[in-house]
């Protein structure tokens, strides 16, 4: 077999795997309860949605609407009391964490060292599951940690401690570590939380770039509305542990479903980018 | 970008090691009777040698007999108690943990007791008898962990000022028990000071050694397969668990290996203090705070640490002694307080 067609045949392969389903979430159900015998706190209603490779994925919904729980159990770090999670066919949350970190990547809300560390220090540890636990980082790894503070527009923070850089700066560098871990899935819970209106548009730009680059599926829980319209290819809409509605921005964003759901008057409009626009009508009583 | 490598860390080792040779010269060098180094040089050109019968007897009395077993015991305990205060503040994600501020000292301290007490009831053949003591000091260590981790936990999460002051009081509570049965019981018991302040003057048979050094091996080997891990862990453990760390299993391996090193070290050398919070502390500052770097250089260090203090608790008032305990509180103690102020600042 010559070269070329080995390579039109791989080129053939991934145009078939990006067409695919690569997350599947079915019919998932999840209750917390403080201790067994009382009833539950807090439950999650049967979700299902699909997602495929280069997608986005906006979870929205008010607090307490069981948007990061939702999240959690993509990332298998709960187990659902119902139904099942498959990313490209394998249960998530029956992976052991070694294998579920080098395919799925979670950026959570700001994280808190207890030791000063350097900003390629941090990157580094996305390589973490990839490595043998005793063995010292490969220059695979490094050049991967490399392209992955470049990818985000902070290979000039390499050397920078930590603790000593901005919100913005810091939000890049968490979202490098996760680029490192080379993850089919990338999960994010509200990651514009503490960010100026530059570095939110800033992150999510990189984002849908980094999702259509690099064929990542994203699932972002966030409570901007705008920002979720103007990015998402597809929504969840949640309200105190049902899931409402799934897909695209545009059916989603109705005046009375967003009245109801977030319990304020707003308006809805079509933006010049052919996405919806929500101004919420602050000072009127509803 | 600077990873770390495995040549730099041997050199980081050797360095190390070097400070660690020259303290022991030190340490055989004074003394009560002090001897030259140009004797020591040549008396250790006569053992290489095996020219044992030109060494005047005297100096083999000291050094071979008196000295160097005492030292030897200091590297092992300075090594075993730096290793477990490392550990100690990445599983408990604290950095002013260490065994004695905690209380495990006092409990691997009361554990060894209560051995000491059910030895002499108990019919066992010599070599599991020999065993009893650090097995009681371990399981009074990991009690103590276990009790104060749970004293520290507020609302699900490990509040690190409820943890520090669970653990002060613990420790106290068991140095009152302590006190009570040293008062009422007699016997072989050793004295109170040993138990609360550390002290390397007791004599040991050559059998305990070997026990040790073992002991040591296996429960730091244990620790330093999760090095890389615990890096992570540092950030919390959820982050650490999304980054491909299984939590539980290093949890319990580090929990149980840590809980063996203090055991093993109070069994044989009571509770001396802060060796865990200072010398992790300052090899932090020097090569950072990388485990795979961190726990090998804290155990030479530790080793470093109380050698040296050993050395000056041996010659300040000579001809009496000092507990060694005593000359690393007194260190260590005003250092705890300057690292917690910074960190509440």
């Amino acid at each position: 077999m010559s070269p070329g067609s080995s390579h039109a045949r791989h080129l053939a392969e991934a145009g078939r795997l990006a067409n695919e389903i690569r997350l599947s979430v079915e019919q998932i159900s999840y209750a917390y309860s403080a201790n067994p015998a009382q009833a539950p706190l807090f439950t999650l209603e049967a979700t299902s949605f699909q997602a495929r490779p280069g997608e986005i994925v906006a979870i929205l919904g008010p607090n307490a609407s069981g948007k990061s729980t939702l999240l959690k159990l993509i990332a298998g770090a709960l187990a659902p009391l119902s139904g099942r999670i498959l990313l490209n066919g394998f249960v998530t949350h029956s992976l052991t964490p070694r294998t579920r970190a080098q395919r799925i990547a979670v950026v959570q809300q700001e994280s808190r060292l207890l030791f000063p560390a350097r900003a390629w220090e941090f990157v580094l540890q996305g390589r973490h599951a990839h490595g043998r636990s005793l063995r010292f980082e490969s220059e695979d790894d490094i050049i991967i940690a490399k392209n992955a503070l470049a990818q985000v527009g902070a290979a000039d923070l390499s050397d920078r401690w930590m603790d000593q850089i901005s919100g913005g700066e810091k939000q890049r560098v968490i979202l490098a570590r996760a680029l490192a871990q080379q993850p089919l899935l990338l999960l994010l819970d509200e990651p514009t939380l503490h960010l100026d209106i530059a570095a939110q548009i800033g992150l999510l730009d990189a984002l849908r770039r980094l999702a259509a680059a690099n064929r990542y599926t994203v699932v972002v829980v966030t409570h901007e509305l705008n920002l979720a319209a103007e990015y998402a290819d597809q929504v969840v809409l949640m309200q105190r542990g049902r899931c409402l509605r799934v897909g695209p921005p545009i059916n989603i964003y109705q005046r009375e479903l967003l009245e109801q759901v977030f319990q304020t008057p707003l308006t809805v409009e079509l933006g010049s980018s052919g996405r919806p626009r929500v101004t919420v009508l602050a000072g009127t009583e509803a | 970008m600077r990873p770390l490598t495995l040549r730099r860390l041997l050199l980081q080792c050797f360095a190390l090691l070097v400070i660690l040779f020259v303290v022991v010269v030190i340490a055989i060098k004074f003394g009560a009777v002090p001897v030259s180094l140009y004797a020591l040089g040549r008396d250790l050109w006569n053992v290489l040698l095996h020219q044992r019968t030109n060494i005047s007897s005297d100096y083999v009395l000291i050094i071979q007999n008196i000295r160097l077993p005492r030292i030897l015991l200091g590297i092992m305990v300075g090594a075993s108690l730096s290793v477990a205060g490392t550990s100690f503040q990445a599983l408990l994600r604290n950095p002013l943990a260490d065994p004695y501020v905690l209380g495990v000292s006092s409990g691997a301290g009361l554990g060894a007791i209560l051995a000491l007490i059910v030895e002499p009831h108990v019919t066992l053949s010599p070599v599991f008898a020999a065993l009893l003591t650090p097995l009681g000091a371990f399981l009074g260590a990991a009690a103590t962990v276990t009790v104060v981790y749970l004293l520290g936990r507020r609302e699900g999460q490990i509040d690190s000022t409820t943890l520090l002051l669970g653990g002060v009081i613990t420790a106290s509570f068991i140095s009152a028990i302590i006190m009570f049965l040293m008062s009422t019981l007699t016997g072989n018991l050793r004295g109170l000071s040993f138990w609360l302040m550390g002290d390397l003057s007791t004599p040991l048979q050559r059998s305990v050694y070997w026990f040790l050094g073992i002991g040591f091996l296996v429960a730091s080997g244990a620790i330093y397969t999760t090095a890389s891990d615990l890096n992570l862990l540092l950030a919390g453990e959820k982050e650490a668990m999304h980054l491909g760390v299984d939590v539980p299993r290093v949890r319990l391996v580090v929990y149980i290996a840590a809980s063996l090193l203090t055991g093993l070290a109070v069994s044989v050398s009571g509770a001396i203090g802060y060796v865990g919070l200072i010398v992790p502390h300052v090899m932090r500052l020097i090569f950072g705070s990388d485990h795979r770097t961190l726990l090998p250089t804290a155990a030479i260090g530790g080793a470093i640490a109380v050698v040296f203090a050993d050395t000056l608790a041996r010659t300040v008032v000579a001809p009496n002694e000092l507990a060694v305990g005593a000359v690393t509180a007194v260190v260590g103690a005003p250092l705890f307080i300057y690292l917690l102020r910074r960190r509440l600042a």
